[in-house]
């Protein structure tokens, strides 16, 4: 039977929302019939718009697409305005303020506390300058990633970019794919690096070479199926098909054209392509495409560069594990790759960004799936001056590991499945590691991702230590916990952490690391990095390494942070609760 | 009275008439010691997967763990509030001891 979902889909998606959406921001948020809001709120979703959680009513998560992180000249700008004048809510966060952007792991960009009757002026400011929400969520093809220094890097193989503008052009707005059975997330590398996390995506492009009648031809290799959600993590597998950056467009939609006709919409829990091609494996769905959705016969896969890829994979093999920091690109300017941790920066600091790439550089913004952010195009000539700029404090090309190595989700300020609070806990983590805890010698890049969930958005399953929301008791009472997985990461050969310990009180996770850490340097072999040393030793003896501790750190979130209406507020009770409320912010009573 | 029953936000929360009222996170003690081999599991809520309503008894079918023991799983149908009148009426899901009932579809 199909789900309500889908159901919802059949009567109304894709282009033809933003008609509707746009009439409901005309007359308001009580215009959307009660009845009707859960099916309203599943569709505008296409068109970029989560409804907020419980206690948040009437506002929105907005986010918008950013093609493989391209924010070019003039966008960043704003974006910047758009937070500052819309992106407020009815509560401060004590550690951001009111008003910020969050750049994410998909290379996009998430405001809050969007209200309903402010987004037609949202959608043309965006639009005005090129940007769009469509499909940035629901069930289509979403934000295209790749390696954000696509076009300039000095270790391209072939430049993606575009074949990613390519593919954004050809599947936004695209009727025959605009209704999938479940999200469709597409990774395009062209770098040798590594740098576009295809493993984990639903559609991996990945650069390769194939003798194509006696040429040397370069392009990219076909994986398929890779996902971290739902305690079902895959690896996108070899499909053995190679394609001419030419023919990316067509086959990259025959398959999605696959995947609309063939997944599961009958089960959204098992909607997502790895689960098809867990049913199929890669000879069968090659057979179908083959078969049913190319015209023209599908080269064999060419010679990849995985054993290259350098990028997230914890090994100690030069390049690149992120974009932090000043490394020229291939036209001899330089790109300066800026830390922000767990990805937020508030509205006057992203406009100084936008003032210091347009002084320094070409205007250009790259946003990365470490959360971070690039000034493109900086002239080797004003390197030094850039460098003297505030922002590059606070936002620094040269962070301690602990600061540069942290990503978190949105959780449970925002979120409806988080179970644990998160951007706010990983700054406090961060920073008390930082002051707290020694690397060892020559540990200089040590990723710790944070989420709230097993939806994996801060894709926990890949760092060098992953944290996952979970409760616990401490003392009898309910409290706010993680579990703690070891040595996950990206490069020739991914693997995914391995879960070693389980509900960790949250207070307790900081002397976790510590004694872990300390226990890794004691039993170091030479100059081992820590996912080489997670590789060699047992599990059982690794989850008596992470010996959870309470330290000097103190944790103000133990409690149920769900159970608020915002769990920053003075009064956090849901009873407090200003929502909904007006476009102008004044609630709306029940007498109303 | 028809009562709209619902999974939401990719089993983030029940919704019973178009409003959400039991969500993800929360911790129940479940009489099944067949779920681990603890007496009385004491088990966080990761996913919804499905909601029924039997009399006027609402239920639901969830995913999760025990946190003193970590087995994960599903357990049987576990009554989450109640219908009066067609109005959903919450129970206490975290303090008191929920019954599991298996379905003919459990093994």
């Amino acid at each position: 039977m199909p789900t309500d979902v889908e159901r919802w889909k059949s009567e109304v998606y894709g282009n033809e929302i933003r008609e509707h959406l746009l009439e409901f921001a005309e007359q308001g948020w009580d215009s959307i019939p009660e009845d009707e809001r859960d099916a309203w709120f599943e569709r505008f979703k296409w068109w970029g718009l989560y409804h907020q959680r419980n206690g948040q009513e009437s506002y929105f998560m907005m986010r918008i697409g950013t093609p493989n992180g391209v924010l070019t000249p003039g966008q960043t700008e704003v974006v910047a305005e758009v937070a500052d004048e819309y992106a407020r809510g009815p509560a401060e966060n004590p550690i951001f303020g009111n008003g910020y952007v969050d750049w994410t792991t998909r290379q996009s960009i998430q405001l809050h506390w969007i209200k309903l009757e402010d987004i037609p002026e949202i959608f043309d400011k965006l639009e005005s300058v090129g940007l769009s929400t469509q499909q940035a969520c629901g069930d289509s093809w979403r934000n295209i990633v790749g390696c954000p220094v696509a076009g300039k890097d000095k270790h391209e193989h072939v430049d993606a970019l575009p074949v990613a503008m390519e593919l954004n052009e050809t599947f936004k707005g695209n009727d025959d794919h605009s209704n999938l059975p479940r999200k469709w997330k597409v990774s395009i590398t062209g770098c040798r690096e590594g740098c576009g996390q295809g493993d984990i995506n639903d559609l991996a492009l990945e650069p390769a070479t194939k003798e194509i009648d006696g040429e040397e031809t370069r392009g990219f290799n076909i994986r398929i199926g890779g996902g971290l959600s739902r305690n079902e993590p895959r690896f996108a597998r070899d499909i053995d098909v190679f394609v001419t950056p030419e023919q990316a467009a067509e086959v990259s939609g025959a398959i999605s054209a696959l995947f609309r006709d063939n997944g599961d919409r009958d089960n959204r829990y098992n909607a997502r392509i790895k689960f098809l091609m867990d049913e199929w494996g890669a000879e069968k769905f090659r057979d179908v495409l083959q078969e049913e959705y190319v015209d023209f016969e599908l080269e064999t896969a060419g010679d990849d560069l995985r054993s290259e890829y350098s990028y997230n994979s914890g090994y100690a093999d030069g390049g690149h594990s992120d974009h932090v920091g000043i490394h020229e690109q291939a036209d001899g300017n330089y790109y300066v790759g800026l830390d922000v941790l767990v990805g937020r920066m508030g509205v006057d600091d992203t406009k100084e960004l936008a003032r210091v790439a347009d002084e320094y550089g070409s205007g250009e913004i790259r946003i990365t799936q470490r959360q971070n952010v690039i000034i493109t195009d900086v002239p080797e000539e004003k390197l030094d001056a850039l460098q003297d700029e505030e922002l590059l404090d606070h936002y620094s090309p040269d962070p301690h590991p602990f600061m540069r190595g942290s990503i978190a989700c949105t959780g449970t300020e925002f979120c409806s499945l988080s179970i644990v609070e998160t951007k706010n806990r990983q700054v406090r983590y961060a920073r008390w590691l930082k002051e707290n805890v020694e690397l060892p010698a020559g540990v200089e890049d040590f990723h710790i991702h944070l989420s709230g969930c097993t939806a994996s958005c801060a894709q926990p399953q890949i760092a060098d230590i992953s944290l996952r929301g979970m409760k616990t008791r401490k003392d009898g009472e309910p409290v706010e916990a993680l579990d703690i997985g070891l040595g996950g990461g990206l490069g020739e050969n991914p693997n995914f952490a391995e879960w070693v310990t389980q509900r960790v009180p949250v207070d307790e996770v900081p002397g976790a690391i510590k004694n872990l850490l300390a226990n890794f340097e004691e039993r170091r072999e030479g100059d081992e990095t820590f996912r080489e040393f997670v590789a060699r030793t047992d599990e059982e003896d690794l989850a008596e390494l992470v010996e959870p501790e309470e330290t000097s750190y103190e944790d103000p979130m133990m409690h149920n942070t769900k159970r608020t209406w915002y769990p920053y507020a003075d009064d956090d009770s849901l009873d407090a609760s200003p929502a909904p409320t007006r476009a102008d912010g004044t609630p709306i009573t029940s007498d109303d | 009275m028809s009562v709209s029953l619902r999974v939401l936000d990719d089993g983030a929360w029940v919704s019973v008439n178009d409003t959400r009222e039991v969500s993800v996170s929360e911790l129940w003690r479940l009489d099944d010691p067949s779920f681990c081999g603890c007496e009385l599991p004491d088990f966080v809520v990761e996913n919804v997967l499905d909601v029924g309503a039997d009399g006027r008894t609402v239920s639901a079918k969830v995913y999760g763990q025990c946190i003193a023991c970590g087995q994960t799983g599903v357990p049987g149908w576990v009554p989450v509030g109640r219908l009066r009148e067609g109005e959903f009426v919450d129970i206490d899901r975290e303090r008191v001891v929920l019954p599991v009932r298996r379905g003919d579809d459990d093994e």
